[in-house]
């Protein structure tokens, strides 16, 4: 039996075997080719000094005296110390941290505006890990071809024997990373001795191992992972660009077409460019892109493929920066060149000259595009704010003095008549220096007196007070005055702290509480 | 959903949803990323099973670490406790003057008799030890039962007037209504106000002396400094625990009020007296 009335459904099942997509996919692995020239050159030195920072700072002794400790950088977080070289931070001068934040802000948009995202390919801790994670893979493994045949190889003994030796060695690596990091915190010396004989406290072992997880996870396990999926600066770098930053750019204007056989190309009097689509460029990249698709999230701009490509190009004796640091306003006028304004695809034969020499219309970049009203803005803003900082941190007291006025009972009345007044002083001695102050009751105040609780002196007008080194003392100051003399209500006055030896003196204006005068 | 757009540069298929031409691709998800997706789910579990998680009728389940933010404090306190314990030993072994004498010991005791004044003096002193009519002010310097530190800590120990303490401080000003005359009255109310004021009524200073000398100095002493020994006191000075003024003292004579102070030895312990006499000494009036 057959039905004619069938209507034939023009349906695919959406979830047909075929058309299925995957809702997860495993990583796609990157073997990153060796690269050499002058930007690798860059990066080995970049690398060499940002570990060598990090890894050796906390050793750096440096003397402060008896009553400091000798690190030359310390963030002391249990009393409440940082020192930096001949700086010393109080917490209530964290300021100072801000303003170097706020520096470092700024400091990103300059240097974005102008060399683009060159955090990401020189200076960030993750591309240096990596970086330094390639090396011992590449020691052990091979280079990017030996590696992707032991990849592929089946289990064998001697993959077993490699894989676990570098594996051991990059944990050996973050061990020390993590490690090195615990050294800003407490004396090095001490904690490293401690550390290894067991006794130190857990607090520092668990960093150790928290940060030994992270830096073999993200080093050797994720690598171009973190760029791509966890970072948020790929994001906001990429929004801070403009047209004349340097970005890692693929001249499609002299490369295209490109062709692996340019020399028959040519001779069949084919237009070929100079890509000889070696692919050297997508060897080399750490984060597994192909750069002449053009600028892309991924590209980090460690400008490897760059080295990758001049190799290529000096041995084929063609010009190099085939891909070169360029703005997007360069490339866009000489892709209008090569394209006689987009109306034809890209044509070699016209960005040279007959004779094959690169035409003088083209657009290079030189040093003054970078100078422009937003890099002088930017540049402007982040001196002023580190000049301000340099000025604070020149002209700051070492000593403090803060006045608590007793607010209950706001005066007392004492048996003579006179009226008294309690106050709690703070004297800050921000110096790792004991010393002895003259503390000193306002001289306008007539007829006041003061006394320190405990002090043998009673009714003085000045006293001195020793001050431990690096410390905050507390003193509880009693000053009375007779009431006669004083106008009634509040009084102002000041109290001022003076060291004799350095001439330094600080003030504070506190109040006199009495009894308001009949009217 | 049957209508998969893909996208052209990219060759991935979107979502399917537009927004104003703009698509989201839907590339699938690192594998990695569900991984740690899973990872949260099986720490979820854990969590649930080693920490009190699940609610209850009356609380909830316990968990098998057996954590609860209360025994939390109660180790901070245990902690904390036993960090002070050294000055705590040592604030109850040495006399109060030793005490005072050191300058740690001293900030200690102060700090932790500050405490308890506020828990079991603020209710008559004051929250600022300022006290009020009837209830001493302890910042000043006028003391009636004496103000150097062990004579606050027996004030405080034992307490004014408070039979229950057998060591108690005790005295009592007789009434004068019934031993002087009105006259007598106004004019010894006058005289010991002169002695720190000066008065209207001049004339009857010099009669009232003689009344004072006869029936007050006994107590007050003949110069009206008063008498620390009984707790008479001080009526040469600017301080009045009953009110300024001819007619407050002259109320005082007639019929004189008294204070009671309970002993606080019993109820707080001789370490908390210490303190409490440590912090009243401190607040500026205490004497050697």
């Amino acid at each position: 039996m057959q039905n004619q009335d069938v209507t034939r459904l023009d349906a695919v099942a959406t979830n047909s075997a075929a058309n299925r997509q995957p809702l997860y996919a495993s990583r796609k692995k990157i073997f990153p080719k060796r690269a050499s020239g002058s930007f690798r050159q860059f990066k080995w030195i970049v690398m060499a000094i940002t570990l060598g920072i990090y890894y050796f700072v906390p050793w750096i002794r440096w003397d402060r005296g008896p009553f400091a400790p000798d690190q030359a950088v310390l963030i002391d977080l249990s009393s409440r110390r940082f020192y930096f070289f001949f700086i010393e931070i109080w917490p209530q001068e964290f300021i100072y941290v801000a303003g170097l934040l706020v520096m470092a802000g700024i400091g990103l948009f300059l240097l974005t505006s102008t060399v683009g995202r060159a955090w990401c390919g020189y200076a960030c801790p993750q591309t240096v890990w990596v970086d330094l994670f390639l090396v011992i893979e590449r020691y052990f493994e091979g280079d990017r071809n030996a590696r992707m045949k032991l990849d592929a190889a089946p289990w064998s003994f001697t993959k077993l024997r490699i894989r676990v030796i570098k594996h051991a060695t990059w944990l050996f690596v973050a061990v020390l990373t993590g490690g090195a990091w615990i050294f800003y915190f407490a004396d090095a010396p001490t904690l490293a001795r401690d550390f290894l004989t067991g006794n130190a406290v857990p607090t520092a072992y668990a960093t150790v191992a928290i940060l030994t997880a992270t830096t073999y996870v993200f080093g050797g396990l994720m690598r171009e992972q973190v760029c791509t999926y966890m970072c948020p600066w790929p994001r906001i770098q990429a929004a801070m660009l403009d047209e004349t930053s340097l970005t890692v750019t693929y001249n499609d204007w002299r490369g295209e077409p490109r062709s692996r056989h340019a020399k028959r190309a040519a001779a069949s009097g084919a237009s070929v460019g100079d890509c000889v689509d070696c692919n050297a460029c997508v060897a080399v990249c750490p984060m597994g892109i192909d750069i002449r698709d053009g600028q892309q999230l991924e590209c980090i701009t460690c400008a490897l493929c760059i080295d990758a490509c001049d190799d290529i190009m000096g041995r084929l004796g063609k010009e190099l920066g085939l891909i070169s640091y360029s703005t997007l306003n360069d490339y866009n006028a000489n892709m209008d060149i090569a394209t006689r304004s987009g109306t034809c695809d890209v044509t070699p034969e016209l960005v040279r000259n007959p004779d094959g020499a690169f035409s003088d219309k083209l657009a290079h970049f030189h040093i003054g595009k970078l100078l422009r009203l937003r890099t002088f803005i930017y540049f402007g803003a982040w001196s002023a704010v580190g000049m301000s900082i340099a000025f604070a941190l020149a002209t700051r007291d070492r000593l403090e003095l803060n006045v608590l006025h007793d607010r209950n009972p706001q005066f007392v009345r004492l048996s003579d008549g006179a009226i008294r007044n309690g106050y709690t002083i703070k004297l800050l001695n921000m110096v790792p220096q004991p010393r002895t102050v003259v503390l000193t009751l306002d001289e306008d105040f007539s007829g006041a007196s003061m006394t320190v609780a405990g002090a043998e002196a009673t009714n003085v007008l000045e006293t001195e007070v020793t001050l431990e080194p690096d410390r905050l003392k507390t003193i509880r100051v009693f000053v009375r005055a007779d009431p006669k003399r004083l106008p009634g209500g509040a009084r102002a006055f000041e109290f001022v702290v003076t060291d004799p030896s350095t001439g330094e003196r600080a003030e504070y204006t506190a109040t006199f509480n009495s009894r308001e005068k009949p009217q | 959903m049957s209508d998969k757009h893909v996208d052209e540069i990219s060759g991935v298929p979107t979502t399917g949803h537009e927004w104003d031409g703009i698509r989201e691709l839907d590339n699938p998800m690192p594998r990695w990323w569900v991984w740690t997706f899973y990872t949260t789910i099986v720490w979820g579990l854990l969590y649930a099973v080693a920490y009190p998680a699940w609610p209850l009728l009356t609380g909830s389940t316990e968990g098998l670490l057996g954590y609860s933010s209360r025994s939390e404090v109660r180790k901070d306190l245990a902690e904390a406790d036993n960090a002070k314990s050294g000055y705590m030993t040592a604030i109850k072994e040495k006399s109060i003057d030793d005490i005072l004498a050191d300058e740690d010991l001293r900030t200690v005791a102060v700090a932790a008799g500050g405490a308890a004044f506020k828990m079991n003096c603020v209710q008559c002193h004051g929250s600022g030890a300022e006290g009020s009519k009837g209830f001493p002010n302890l910042n000043d310097d006028d003391w009636l039962w004496g103000g150097s530190a062990d004579q606050i800590q027996q004030t405080v120990a034992h307490g004014i007037r408070f039979t229950k303490d057998g060591e108690t401080r005790d005295s009592i000003m007789p009434p004068f209504a019934d031993v002087l005359d009105g006259d007598q009255i106004s004019q010894v109310s006058t005289f010991v106000a002169s002695l720190s004021a000066p008065v209207q009524n001049v004339s009857l200073v010099e009669p009232g002396r003689t009344v004072f000398a006869e029936n007050c100095a006994a107590c007050h002493g003949d110069n009206a400094k008063g008498n620390k020994e009984m707790g008479a006191p001080d009526l040469t000075d600017a301080i009045w625990l009953y009110g300024t003024g001819e007619d407050a003292i002259a109320a005082q004579v007639r019929a004189p009020r008294a204070g009671v102070m309970p002993a606080w030895d019993a109820r707080l312990g001789e370490t908390a007296v210490k303190e409490l006499a440590a912090f009243v000494h401190s607040l500026g009036g205490g004497e050697k």
